[in-house]
């Protein structure tokens, strides 16, 4: 049986692969958080800056215009601080070392067959479960 | 239609960059109507052991779906819309930097359930506890090109 969620996962994915697209075939750009973001933060992207800053300034604004009409728009983050701070930088060194994430190396990379982005991927998936396994079931402190 | 070479025609920045404003106010949109911003679906998705929710591969497959045929077009045009080359495919080398990066970056998002796109979409709503995130996501990345002299030199020696 095919619940809720599922079909608003899809109905999100078709959003994200399309916004994907507009990116690809009128800009010419990959579509990748960390990359679009890392660029602005680390210099290497100052010849595209504007684009850059305006993709982000989308990603950042458009979501809460969404949210009145929306129920399930709760983030349920964790209230520990140290957690949230080492799996930041985690999150940061690591998508900059791979130079992708789950939208570059995942969506864009996936859909290209790019060898790097199915490696990869199996590879953040791999490092996720084994992160949740170890931490939520034995520690609970997830 | 005589004469100038297309690919020497400058489409104006502004033009560019509201494609740019779309493309990424349509991507948050999608995470959030996904329920990717929802820190305990994607550790849910990430539980192959405990209580696995499916939902992520749904909004995967229907991301990657639609990408399959528009990299097609893309690879054949060559060149985008705006006449920007459209990105070569990288050499397929899986160096320690990408090994690494991977799996440090899979841990973090199992520790929070948060990935960069998901971060930035759900910075209004997310509280101290998402702008902590950010701050610490945007710090790695500032310290990554570190870290990353760190691990050559050490394939090095």
């Amino acid at each position: 049986m095919i619940e809720q969620d599922w079909i608003w996962g899809a109905v999100g994915g078709l959003m994200i692969g399309g916004a994907a697209a507009i990116y690809l075939l009128v800009n010419g750009r990959i579509m990748g958080a960390s990359g679009i973001l890392g660029g602005l933060v680390d210099g290497t992207g100052r010849s595209t800056i504007m684009e850059r800053l305006a993709f982000l300034f989308g990603a950042l604004a458009v979501p809460p215009l969404l949210v009145p009409l929306y129920d399930r728009v709760d983030t349920q983050i964790t209230t520990n601080p140290v957690i949230i701070i080492v799996a930041g930088l985690l999150v940061g060194i690591g998508t900059r070392l791979a130079n992708g994430c789950t939208s570059g190396h995942g969506v864009c990379g996936i859909s290209r067959f790019a060898p790097r982005g199915l490696a990869s991927t199996g590879l953040y998936l791999l490092g996720g479960a084994i992160t949740v396994l170890v931490f939520r079931h034995p520690l609970e402190v997830i | 239609m005589a004469g100038q070479n297309a690919s020497t025609v400058k489409l104006p920045l502004d033009l560019r960059d509201l494609v740019a404003f779309v493309a990424g106010g349509l991507f948050g949109a999608g995470l959030l109507v996904s329920g990717m911003i929802d820190t305990r679906k994607v550790q849910g998705w990430l539980d192959f052991f405990g209580d696995w929710d499916p939902t992520l591969a749904f909004v995967l497959g229907g991301a990657v779906l639609p990408m399959t045929f528009v990299w097609r077009i893309a690879e054949r045009r060559c060149v985008s819309l705006l006449g920007t080359p459209i990105p070569d495919r990288s050499p397929a080398k899986l160096d320690r930097a990408l090994v690494t990066g991977s799996l440090m970056f899979g841990a973090g998002w199992g520790l929070v359930g948060l990935c960069p796109g998901p971060a930035l979409a759900s910075f209004a709503i997310g509280g101290w506890g998402g702008a902590l995130f950010l701050l610490a996501m945007v710090s790695g990345m500032v310290l990554a090109p570190m870290v990353a002299g760190w691990l050559s030199s050490r394939t090095t020696s």
